[in-house]
């Protein structure tokens, strides 16, 4: 089923038009309106999701219609992450265009009766507003303000199903690269477009394909990075498990217009569902001939391999990520000479993050003018967050360039959890910083977040709260970019251990002054000396910790407090006079240094407190026991 | 892990795969994948068997096996149990899931039980921030442990009857 040109190709799209097109429809009708309708059943198959359960309950919907023989007429489909991973299980009912949140597998036979059979919503399971109690069917407020590009396809198709790709425009882009453009017109569109590196470095794409082009050579290489090692972070991981072709398109375009015929995809290894979905993408693209020899009748040939990381950070690092495809430790070299002038096997190698090729198709087939629409002056486009921590709708988001942090943290994001106090928001993981309540309304964009003390990096956006330690925090993002060092270059291998020995003594009460001045010096140091770019950008969090909240660094090391009440060598328990004398917590004591009988205040001996904060958790009055 | 496999069944596996390979010293990282998924774990002998049949020096694996963490030269138990150390959990008390399981495995992270049961490991995100904090039994992702009865139910599953 090789297809051999392009009218074949649209041929193809035509007659799979009809997979999708029920998801499509210009207004949705009512559920009412829908019954004897074919409907298609997404229930979104994201890694939240599938942990929640989401298989089993599209497998029970499938047994379930087929034992009520409505097989036909009501199909399930498990497409990629819809995003709004705090209310899944999520699933999607089309053309009623109905979204039902939290569904658990007990649901299914009200859910088949009430909205298939009877034609009727089942209202507690639509989306409710946690402030107005109003109930949404469709267009819920988490979507507003959000623009999918990147993520366009993920969520609206079986990701392993390659004709479902085809009907939504897939490979379009690559078949007018082939026929209507020449390779110097690709870059060109590229760099009018404005498109950065979404991997976190933000260098322009249609530059990096330029150069990667101009370096001559009898042979090139594209590779995408699909490492995304920074913790917290799973866009990538969306867009690999969501819409694998969109990838596959891209790096096929990037090797039409650079001039390569060989293309890897570095996949971590702890995606074993990316890896699955890769593997299958990239079968079927070959048994159509979109990946092999005269592709689409033109003169491309380009196959592309997955290569398997094995967990090493700092393989995400270019030059780490090469010498891992070539079989090596993962340590980084000196640049220059940059990847697109000497990479893989000593030839020039374009890498490009998984995020930044997903946009590539969509560029090509709307235009250059369509996407810098999008976005600030010098940052075009979205950018797809992973909104994690304190928040309360932890997510996949993707928001045009130039949307403020006050945005996604509060209205997308629906505020903090539990209404505590927004302290800070942390970005660009272990090489970024954290942003301060006064900067919640800067618009994100590459330019601004530096000039704050921070950086975009991949996408992970952490919401912090009044109840964490940024010490401690400072502390944790440390240790990981210690145990991560490849060891390679003195400045990152042994200062950021030094580094990690000086937070734990001023997390455990130790600290001097000497040592806030000695860590400072030494973070400039390491990032003045250091190799590469995970050596360079270890001490950010520290140094923006350091100049947003100095006077908790100063709490821990002059008033040996910790004002989050986190770090536990701080803190000290005490029993106030609310205290009924229960005893409860001196039977939870685990060193018994409770004293009290019933009716009697009770009283922690501190020298032999564990700060373990078993009586705390045990007590059932209120206020009655304290720690500070 | 097949235990019923002698150590020669396991060799000519290992081998009938590198056969495969259209490039062998440059899949170095994917064949160790493959022979850790076969053996368990990544032995001296295991290593000087690869090297061996790469034509590679035995310290070139070493070097490679002790640099990335997936790799382990001491055998693992028959449940790997991963935490997630990701920022994400971090945040939402992985600290904490990470101290339950010690508590309730009697084992610290990185050790196996005596039994051999369960390998106690951190990771560093898998990727399902949503449901922070996460803990990955044999690949299986359980999400949202706070309470140390719900740790203990999951763990109960891979206990033998007794």
């Amino acid at each position: 089923m090789k297809l051999k040109n392009t009218d074949e190709l649209n041929a193809l799209k035509a007659q799979s038009l009809k997979l999708i097109e029920t998801r499509r429809v210009a207004e949705s009708v009512s559920t009412k309106d829908a019954q004897g309708l074919v409907r298609h059943v997404m229930v979104c198959g994201g890694p939240g999701c599938h942990s929640s359960g989401s298989p089993r309950i599209a497998e029970l919907l499938e047994e379930e219609l087929e034992r009520l023989g409505l097989s036909e007429k009501v199909k399930i489909f498990q497409p990629g992450c819809f995003g709004f991973c705090e209310k899944g299980p999520m699933i999607e009912i089309h053309p009623d265009n109905t979204t039902y949140c939290e569904v658990s597998a007990e649901d299914v036979p009200t859910i088949v009766e009430e909205h298939f059979i009877k034609g009727n919503q089942v209202e507690r399971l639509l989306y409710m507003d946690p402030n107005t109690k109003e109930r949404f069917s469709s267009n819920i407020p988490f979507y507003d303000g959000q623009l999918r590009i990147a993520l366009r396809n993920v969520g609206n198709i079986a990701p392993e199903n390659i004709l479902e790709y085809i009907a939504a425009d897939g490979y379009q882009a690559l078949a007018k690269v082939l026929f209507g453009m020449t390779p110097l017109e690709v870059i060109d569109v590229l760099k009018e477009s404005g498109l950065r590196g979404r991997g976190g470095a933000g260098f322009p794409t249609g530059t990096k394909w330029e150069f990667t082009r101009k370096s001559q050579a009898d042979q090139r290489y594209i590779i995408c990075n699909a490492d995304e090692g920074d913790p917290g972070a799973f866009m990538d991981r969306s867009v690999l498990e969501g819409d694998p072709h969109s990838v596959l398109e891209a790096m096929l375009i990037a090797g039409a217009a650079i001039g390569a015929s060989e293309g890897f995809i570095y996949v971590r290894a702890e995606y074993p569902a990316a890896i699955h979905r890769l593997q299958v993408a990239i079968a079927q693209a070959r048994a159509y001939g979109i990946l092999g020899t005269a592709i689409l009748g033109s003169d491309l040939t380009f196959d592309i391999q997955l290569k398997y990381g094995a967990g090493a950070f700092v393989c995400g690092e270019e030059t780490a990520l090469i010498h891992s495809i070539e079989g090596t430790r993962g340590e980084p070299t000196v640049k220059p000479p940059f990847p697109a002038q000497k990479g893989l096997w000593g030839k020039p190698t374009c890498v490009n993050n998984v995020e930044t090729l997903a946009n590539i198709p969509p560029i090509i087939l709307k235009g250059a003018e369509w996407f810098s629409a999008v976005g600030t002056e010098k940052s075009k486009g979205t950018k797809v967050f992973a909104l994690a921590g304190k928040v309360n709708n932890v997510g996949l988001v993707e928001v045009p360039m130039g949307t403020t942090l006050r945005k996604i943290i509060f209205d997308i994001g629906g505020g903090i959890k539990q209404h505590k106090t927004f302290k800070a928001a942390q970005t660009g993981g272990p090489s970024g910083g954290c942003i301060p309540t006064k900067y919640l309304d800067t618009p994100i964009d590459y330019e601004s977040l530096t000039a704050i003390g921070s950086m975009m990096g991949s996408g992970g956006l952490i919401v912090l709260d009044e109840e964490d330690c940024m010490v401690n925090i400072a502390k944790f993002f440390q240790e990981f970019t210690m145990d991560e060092s490849c060891g390679r270059c003195t400045a990152c291998r042994v200062g950021t251990k030094r580094l990690h020995e000086i937070l734990t003594k001023i997390t455990e009460g130790k600290g001097t002054l000497e040592d806030l001045d000695n860590m400072e010096k030494l973070c400039h140091i390491i990032k003045d000396t250091a190799l590469c770019g995970l050596g360079q950008s270890a001490p950010n969090p520290i140094l923006s910790t350091l100049k947003y909240f100095r006077d908790e660094y100063i709490a821990h090391i002059v008033d040996k407090t910790c004002p989050a009440g986190v770090c536990k060598s701080l803190l000290r328990y005490e029993i106030t006079d609310k205290c009924v004398g229960c005893t409860l917590c001196v039977k939870k004591c685990p060193m018994n240094c409770i004293t009290g009988s019933l009716k009697k205040i009770h009283v922690i001996d501190q020298e032999r407190c564990l700060k373990c904060g078993a009586c705390m958790e045990q007590c059932r009055v209120v206020g009655a026991i304290i720690h500070h | 892990m097949c235990n019923s496999n002698s150590p020669n069944e396991f060799a000519q596996k290992l081998d009938d795969y590198i056969d495969t390979l259209p490039y062998k010293k440059e899949n170095l990282i994917g064949i160790l994948h493959y022979a850790q998924e076969i053996y368990g774990y990544l032995p001296d002998n295991v290593q000087w068997h690869i090297a061996q049949k790469l034509d590679i020096p035995s310290a070139k694996v070493y070097g490679v096996v002790s640099f990335y963490s997936f790799f382990t030269m001491i055998p693992r138990g028959d449940h790997v149990v991963n935490v997630c150390m990701g920022t994400a959990c971090f945040v939402r008390g992985a600290d904490k899931l990470k101290d339950e399981l010690e508590n309730q495995l009697k084992i610290k992270a990185g050790e196996t039980t005596p039994d051999n049961l369960f390998t106690l490991e951190t990771l560093r995100c898998v990727g399902a921030c949503g449901l922070a904090p996460v803990m990955i039994v044999d690949g299986k992702v359980h999400g949202r442990m706070h309470e140390a009865q719900e740790i203990n139910e999951v763990l109960a599953k891979y206990r033998p009857e007794n």
